[in-house]
């Protein structure tokens, strides 16, 4: 029992103070980086989306009841409560499996859950029901994350696993055109508001002021953190000044994407290619989930390639398939599985190259 | 043939004390031990008992596997004790020496005079050869078998490193007659890797008999691994030995001069050395001969035999490995730093990673400790975060994980044959997940050396 605590207990000083444990064995001075500081950066980096998210949660409730003023205090406070209770069950539920599996098998508390309990709420809907958001982040932590044996093991995503459990298991409460805005009890939306995303609505939105730069700055129906272009550059400088995420996926991801929406509108299908850059959860999803350290590609050759296959698959379900309009979140995914055969191959044919090569000059 | 090789991955760490060029003290131990722990694949059967007289080049030990590989005693003097550990494995044979120094009477004839086999028997006998180290595994070379090449590093990347040029420069004849005697035992020649950056300021480029490269790039550019990697990797089947410039010295002394010696300058160097300098001494003299670096008081510090990536900590009881030319004294790390990874500029604490700025600051020096900087995690960055410290053409962590699973067709695909430990020591000191590395690769190297015995 004293053991089960202790990885509780540890998580908390070390979260306080770096430990006085010295090297034992090997290099017998380390380097000052360790994975907390990587994933605080990373938390910093979704900041300013998650900052933003809020406010536009309060902006378009705003919009919905006829109110199209900024305020940007009031919109904030608003949003910030409707979105604090999905932070609390998001960090109750993750945490508290993460600190209980870490007891379990004696090990250190891995940081790897703070980044995912960043991400889980930006990339849900806001009306999402909190029960359902705790099953999900219960599902996805044990099953795709724990049973793998924790951070660095697992496979898939788990904040992107957290979302597929929702999306699949309660649809209604995932798209459409009611779950994206916020709204207090008894208010209507005044006639003429839809809160259907523009994705959902390819682009032609009756609504007004779903402009280019709106979707640009975010001020559009989505998922909470998902919808400012402007604040994800934000936090992609960040992660590539940090070098805490790989540039090399998000260029791929973005030249996969315009790939497949140039091939399209070439033969006259789907919204501008560009476009597909700055709706939906694209840009989020490029920056903050594809480049997952653990589950994307690991070597460099592997992350063009894997990078390019998000982007396009993401568009490709965008364009192709009637039910979805969204695709970021299923390319990802199927991204996470291909990483490691992608990685196979490209170590493959890397040490067949070598062993020609010094057989050459053997 | 000659040939530059630029290197663009490594690390450079900039670590201070680096030891002042000058020989600041020359010390005769009064003790010294022949540690056959120093040897890689060497079972020791003793060849003295305590209290027996020896002489500088009388052979202490032998291996059990072929009596024709000796350790001799760099001194003359009397055995004063046999150190053994658990299970009786034998530690260390402890000789004290005499005042008056004497040799064992060598006859050795010129090198260009003896054939291949005259030239090996030589090198046994006179207890010099567990300096050739063979590749793959590292292990003390097996006389029996010819080298596809041998390959020297003259010049050394490690950080706080002593200086070649210092402690060997003046040690040219002895170099060439080693290179002359070695290059004998290979049809590949012996080949010797140097830095670009001071290749006309290295008397060693002077060196004939021998097939210069040369190499531009930091640690571990320095590395006989990384070297061979780039000259002729090896592949499964191929054995190549490796031999340090100390080694070629001594065999090419013995070679001139009938001698066994291996005395050497050797860099006492490190954040907490008072006043780094060179001394000059013998492989097994005490750390507590070299008390006056670390204040006589040796609490609260580390101390190490070779540098600070992949030397042993032998302590103020220790003695100096046989291999090693440096001794790094740091302080341990045994302070806590409040909310020290969360600060968002750590002035006095180094990192390649950016996410902290000292990589803004690349003239900085820093007085680093032995603390972890965190705990232990499972992997969680990838293949290429480790790659940029390692100038091979391996993938670190796929054959880390392969030694990790103990699968040997794995590990021979990922490059298991051509890599030690230390090279892959800068991934370990980089590692935000504090895994042992090193640690971990000699573990898949020692399963090896079992399935393929």
């Amino acid at each position: 029992m004293k053991k089960f605590w202790h990885a509780t207990v540890d998580a908390f000083e070390t979260f306080l103070r770096v430990p006085g444990t010295v090297t034992l064995k090997g290099a017998h001075v380390r380097d000052a980086i360790d994975l907390k500081r990587i994933m605080i950066i990373a938390v910093i980096s979704v900041v300013p989306a998650a900052i933003f998210g809020m406010w536009n949660v309060g902006y378009q409730h705003s919009l919905a009841i006829g109110d199209s003023s900024l305020a940007i205090l009031a919109n904030f406070w608003y949003g910030f409560l409707k979105v604090l209770p999905l932070y609390v069950v998001a960090y109750g539920v993750g945490l508290f499996i993460e600190f209980f599996s870490a007891g379990i098998r004696g090990e250190e508390v891995n940081e790897g859950y703070l980044m995912s309990g960043m991400l889980i709420p930006l990339i849900v809907p806001v009306n999402v029901p909190l029960w359902m958001l705790a099953v999900a982040v219960a599902f996805s932590v044990i099953f795709v994350k724990e049973l793998f044996g924790g951070t660095g093991m697992n496979i898939w995503n788990p904040a992107l696993v957290t979302r597929a459990f929702l999306f699949f298991s309660y649809p209604s409460s995932m798209s459409g055109s009611q779950c994206w805005i916020s709204l207090k009890a008894g208010e209507e939306v005044v006639d003429g508001f839809t809160g259907a995303t523009p994705l959902a609505l390819d682009g032609a939105s009756a609504q007004y002021g779903t402009g280019i730069w709106d979707y640009i700055i975010g001020i559009i129906p989505g998922s909470v953190g998902e919808t400012s272009v402007i604040a994800i550059l934000l936090g992609a400088a960040i992660l590539i000044w940090t070098g805490v995420a790989s540039w090399k996926i998000m260029l791929s991801s973005v030249a996969g994407a315009l790939f497949v929406g140039g091939l399209a509108n070439l033969g006259g299908v789907g919204i501008p290619f560009w476009e597909h850059l700055i709706l939906g959860g694209f840009a989020f999803g490029t920056v903050f989930m594809a480049t997952d350290p653990v589950t994307s590609a690991q070597t460099e050759c592997g992350k063009w390639i894997y990078g390019f296959l998000v982007g396009a698959i993401c568009v490709t379900v965008r364009l192709f398939n009637p039910g979805y309009a969204e695709g970021m979140m299923l390319a990802i995914l199927l991204g996470n599985t291909f990483a490691p055969i992608i990685d196979h191959c490209v170590v493959g044919r890397a040490i067949a190259r070598r062993n020609k090569a010094a057989l050459k000059t053997a | 043939m000659s040939k530059n090789i630029v290197l663009k991955r490594g690390l450079d760490i900039p670590i201070e004390g680096s030891a002042e060029l000058r020989l600041s003290k020359t010390i005769t131990p009064d003790i010294v031990a022949i540690q056959p722990t120093d040897f890689k694949g060497f079972s020791p059967r003793l060849l003295v008992k305590e209290g027996d007289k020896v002489l500088c080049g009388s052979p202490v030990m032998s291996d059990k596997k072929n009596a024709d590989i000796l350790l001799a005693s760099p001194v003359s003097g009397t055995v004063k004790e046999i150190v053994r550990g658990a299970k009786r494995k034998l530690l260390a044979v402890l000789v004290q020496p005499d005042a008056k120094q004497e040799n064992l009477a060598a006859k050795v004839g010129r090198i260009e005079a003896l054939t291949p086999e005259q030239i090996k028997e030589t090198i046994l006998r006179s207890g010099l050869w567990p300096f050739i180290v063979q590749r793959p595994y590292g292990i003390v070379a097996d006389p029996a078998v010819q080298p596809k090449a041998i390959f020297v590093s003259a010049f050394a990347t490690a950080p706080l490193a002593a200086s070649p040029e210092f402690t060997l420069g003046d040690r040219i004849a002895d170099i060439q007659a080693g290179i002359n005697a070695l290059a004998a035992l290979t049809e590949g020649g012996v080949h010797l890797g140097l830095n670009a950056d001071n290749y006309a300021g290295t008397p060693f480029h002077k060196l004939e008999n021998a097939i210069i490269h040369t190499f531009k790039g930091r640690h571990p550019a320095g590395n006989v691994g990384v070297q061979i990697s780039h000259i002729c990797p090896i592949l499964k089947g191929t054995t190549v030995w490796t031999i340090s410039l100390y080694g070629l010295a001594a065999i090419g002394r013995y070679f001139n001069k009938g001698v066994y010696d291996v005395r050497r300058k050797i860099a006492v160097a490190g954040p907490m050395a008072i006043q780094p300098a060179y001394a000059e001494t013998l492989p097994g003299a005490p750390m507590s001969s070299l008390a006056a670096w670390y204040g006589g008081n040796a609490e609260g510090l580390r101390i190490i035999s070779g540098d600070v990536l992949s030397g042993k900590a032998v302590g103020p009881d220790g003695y100096l490995g046989f291999f090693d030319d440096t001794v790094t004294i740091l302080k341990e790390g045994t302070d806590t730093e409040l909310f020290g990874w969360a600060k968002p500029v750590r002035w006095g604490q180094f990192s390649t990673d950016h996410s902290y700025f000292s990589w803004l600051t690349p003239w900085r020096k820093y007085a680093m400790d032995t603390n972890l900087h965190g705990g232990p995690r499972a992997f969680v960055m990838n293949d290429a975060y480790y790659s940029k410290v390692l100038p091979m053409d391996i993938f670190p962590i796929y054959l880390v994980k392969a030694c990790l699973a103990g699968d040997i067709d794995k590990m021979e695909k990922f490059g298991i044959y051509e890599v030690l430990p230390e090279d892959l020591a800068l991934c370990e000191f980089i590692d935000p997940s504090k895994n042992h590395i090193q640690d971990m690769i000699a573990q898949g190297i020692d399963l090896m050396l079992k399935e393929m015995a």
